[in-house]
């Protein structure tokens, strides 16, 4: 007959161990967030400063200089991908969610759950063969048809997600009411489920703001102010990469200093979805 | 005002499956008329048969005819949204809308349809809570809760106002009260009394001293059919059917 | 399951119920014996019997309270129960004439016996016929059998009709004899009201099987007023 104080003292022994697996996990995972920020921090606060995040890069050999145009390009292409993968993002999760029923529905489902999967390079590739060669010049339009492509499956994914777990008797109560259907999709079904969609939003937002490689080709970079979206636009991601492979030490500091910089403003965002998410959660948990 | 329903030969599937079998029914104006029966016999399929709500459910269809008042509900030129804007529904589980305040919720159903005058819409917001003896709860907190965080009892009677708000002639209520303790009950029961008045009432219960309580006239279904229709105190004393009889009494279901 | 309590329960009313019939039709049996054996001893024996059957009455009341309270009866099983309440009603009621008849003959018996020519056992033993038949029905759920007893109810009348021109005359020619007549016209009496509580408990049995009140003359079917054309599909 086993003790029953035996029992529980294996039992006892077990659970702590499983506890410490579980928070040495924890801490692996966290190590090379907070590795990575500390480097970042260690090599490139020193080189943030007023000029920094307001002026243009010097040229090659001149000290000083900044990447003002790439903060201010990388939001006029991410703007530019917004318009493009928000519309057709929610747009295609509603579709899935509410409306299809067959096979294209499927089809659909499937075809995001690829894109999702295609390579950042292969996408701007893609946009290259597709917008820059027949525009003949690269242009910050490209770039953002680019990272809008990218957040499409995201939101598709989330906003179809969300709408599904709007429980149908909102629906049926909307339409006992008298209103019609495509009114009861927008304006209570997404309604409601408006916080979640937001939250997959910003995170296809917050995934492509930090995306190099489907830039490379489309919206190439560009060392001088730009606001035209026809014209060739600086990012920070490319404009940190082509520092950080280049000979001169005034750029390694200046690429530390971006990275930084991109690091910080994708957490500020990360942390706003957070923030959004708690409060959403809190309103549907009533229900 | 409200308005009598006539029900001639209506048949219901989904799919393949016979629902609804021939119902024949004549429901009396500005009076309850309660829909009893077990589990799956297809009283809550008959009722979503009266406001096309049936119909929403993929691979479900309807044959037959069913006037409120001189209105065709199943006409041609009909649309279903034209009739549900006449026939009000409440549902069993309260189901607000947790996107929207309290006063959102009850104009619902005017502003989504474009009856956006503010004062007006004032009006009917204070007129249906009133109906629904809301109004005194939730007066000072329209506009500042939603309408999720209201109590069960509450939230149903939010429903009721926000069915109400559209002015309909008649009222579905399915199950309306089976989700909710016994003082609430006790009020939406209450409040029936009170809609009589002004709507008709058609109620879908499985409780049947709800039945005998609230409803003028009550009609037995069982398997799709109806078996028998009457005033409630014959159905509840005498009925003519012995499977009335046996449903009522406990004998089955 | 809560059904199968209700049911036990409907059983235990009717059970009871029949206990207490089988009581009073015994006190009258026993009272009608005192009268024509004029034995004192089955005279008391009837006033015995009578706490029996007044307990048996509150059992019952209590229990046909108790089912309708928590057990929420509809329809039939309601009917039979307000019927069992009735029925007992009427019962205690038997029992009470049969003690009045026994205090009756207690007092015929002080006295010489004399022959007024009224068939006395004769109507007895139809009031008892109508109590035993109309119980019967009750058992069964027999609505025919409870309306054999209404006919007999004039047959009794009757017979109490005829005994009261009999003995009336008897008290105007015969004045010493009055206080005996007298006796025997009220044991008439108190018979006829048995045979009137037998009809009340037939009665009963018509309404609780049939739904049909069919009291002071109501008419033998079912009512068909108010009601819309029927809307059914069988």
């Amino acid at each position: 007959m086993p003790n029953i104080r035996e029992l529980s003292l294996s039992r006892r022994i077990k659970n702590h161990f499983a506890t410490g697996v579980a928070i040495g996990a924890s801490v692996l995972v966290l190590a090379p967030l907070l590795a990575i920020f500390g480097y970042l921090v260690y090599k490139g606060i020193g080189s943030i400063n007023i000029a920094f995040l307001t002026e243009t890069p010097k040229p090659v050999g001149e000290a000083g200089g900044g990447m003002a145009n790439a903060i201010v390009g990388s939001a006029l292409i991410l703007g530019i991908g917004s318009l493009v993968g928000v519309p057709l993002g929610i747009g295609a999760g509603i579709y899935v969610a509410e409306i299809g029923r067959g096979t294209f529905a499927k089809v659909v489902r499937f075809t995001a759950d690829v894109l999702n999967g295609v390579p950042s390079i292969v996408i701007g590739m893609a946009v290259y063969a597709l917008v820059v060669i027949r525009q003949s010049h690269f242009s910050a339009g490209a770039g953002g048809i680019a990272l809008g492509i990218m957040m499409i499956p995201t939101i598709a994914r989330t906003t179809e997600e969300m709408l599904l777990m709007v429980p149908h008797t909102i629906r049926e109560a909307a339409l006992g009411l008298g209103i019609p259907q495509w009114r009861t999709t927008l304006s209570i079904a997404l309604r409601t489920a408006a916080s979640g969609v937001i939250t997959g939003v910003m995170l296809a937002f917050a995934r492509v703001a930090g995306e190099t490689a489907p830039l490379l080709f489309t919206a190439f970079g560009n060392q001088f102010w730009n606001l035209n979206p026809n014209e060739p636009t600086a990012a920070l991601p490319l404009q940190i990469f082509v520092y950080a492979i280049s000979p001169f030490d005034e750029w390694h500091k200046q690429a530390w200093a971006g990275s930084l910089v991109l690091i910080t403003l994708i957490v500020g965002a990360v942390f706003m979805v957070r923030l959004a998410t708690s409060r959403g959660m809190m309103k549907g948990a009533r229900n | 005002m409200g308005v009598g329903i006539e029900v001639k030969n209506l048949n219901a599937w989904f799919g393949k499956a016979h629902a609804l079998k021939d119902i024949n029914m004549r429901i009396p104006t500005n009076q309850a008329t309660a829909i009893i029966g077990p589990s799956g016999c297809g009283k809550s399929t008959y009722v979503r048969c009266l406001n096309r709500m049936h119909e929403t459910i993929p691979e479900a269809t309807v044959e037959g005819m069913v006037h409120v008042g001189d209105f065709n509900v199943y006409g041609r030129q009909t649309s279903a949204v034209d009739v549900r804007r006449r026939i009000g529904m409440v549902f069993q589980k309260p189901n607000p809308f947790p996107a929207y305040s309290i006063y959102d919720n009850v104009a619902a159903g005017l502003k989504l349809n474009g009856f956006r005058k503010r004062r007006e819409l004032d009006q009917v917001v204070e007129r249906s809570l009133g109906q629904a003896a809301l109004w005194d709860e939730v007066k000072d907190v329209l506009h500042k809760k939603s309408g999720a965080s209201l109590s069960g009892g509450q939230q149903q009677r939010l429903c009721i106002a926000r069915a109400l708000a559209v002015e309909p002639e008649v009222l579905l209520m399915d199950e309306p009260a089976s989700a909710l303790d016994p003082i609430s009950t006790g009020k939406i029961e209450e409040l029936i009394f009170q809609l009589k008045e002004q709507y008709t009432v058609v109620i879908v219960t499985h409780n049947m001293q709800q039945a005998a309580r609230v409803a003028d006239w009550t009609g037995f279904f069982l398997m799709g059919s109806l078996i028998e229709f009457d005033r409630t105190e014959r159905i509840f004393t005498t009925p003519s059917d012995k499977r009335t009889e046996d449903y009522i009494t406990g004998r089955f279901g | 399951m809560m059904r199968t309590r209700f049911l036990q329960g409907l059983d235990e009313l009717k059970h009871k119920l029949l206990q207490m019939g089988g009581l009073a039709e015994q006190a009258i049996e026993r009272a009608t014996e005192a009268y024509l054996k004029r034995d004192p001893k089955l005279c008391y024996a009837v006033f015995e019997s009578e706490t029996g059957i007044n307990s048996a009455e509150r059992e019952i009341d209590e229990l046909a309270l108790d089912l309708m309270a928590m057990q929420q009866p509809m329809a039939g099983d309601l009917r039979f129960i307000l019927a069992c309440v009735k029925i007992n009603a009427d019962l205690e009621r038997v029992g009470d004439q049969a003690v009045n008849i026994a205090e009756r003959t207690l007092d015929l018996i002080r006295e010489p016996e004399v022959d007024f020519r009224v068939d006395v056992g004769r109507m007895a033993g139809s009031v008892s016929t109508m109590v035993r038949r109309a119980l019967e029905s009750f058992v069964e759920g027999k609505a025919e059998v409870a309306e054999a007893v209404l006919e007999m109810d004039n047959i009794v009348d009757r017979m109490k009709d005829e005994a009261f021109v009999t003995l009336t005359n008897v008290m105007k020619e015969h004045p010493e004899q009055s206080q005996r007549a007298l006796d025997v016209l009220l044991i008439t009496r108190n018979l006829e009201r048995v045979a009137d509580h037998a009809t009340n408990i037939a009665e009963d049995v018509i309404f609780w099987v049939r739904g049909a009140d069919v009291r002071h003359g109501g008419p033998h079917h079912l009512q068909i007023d108010d009601r819309t054309p029927k809307s059914s599909n069988m």
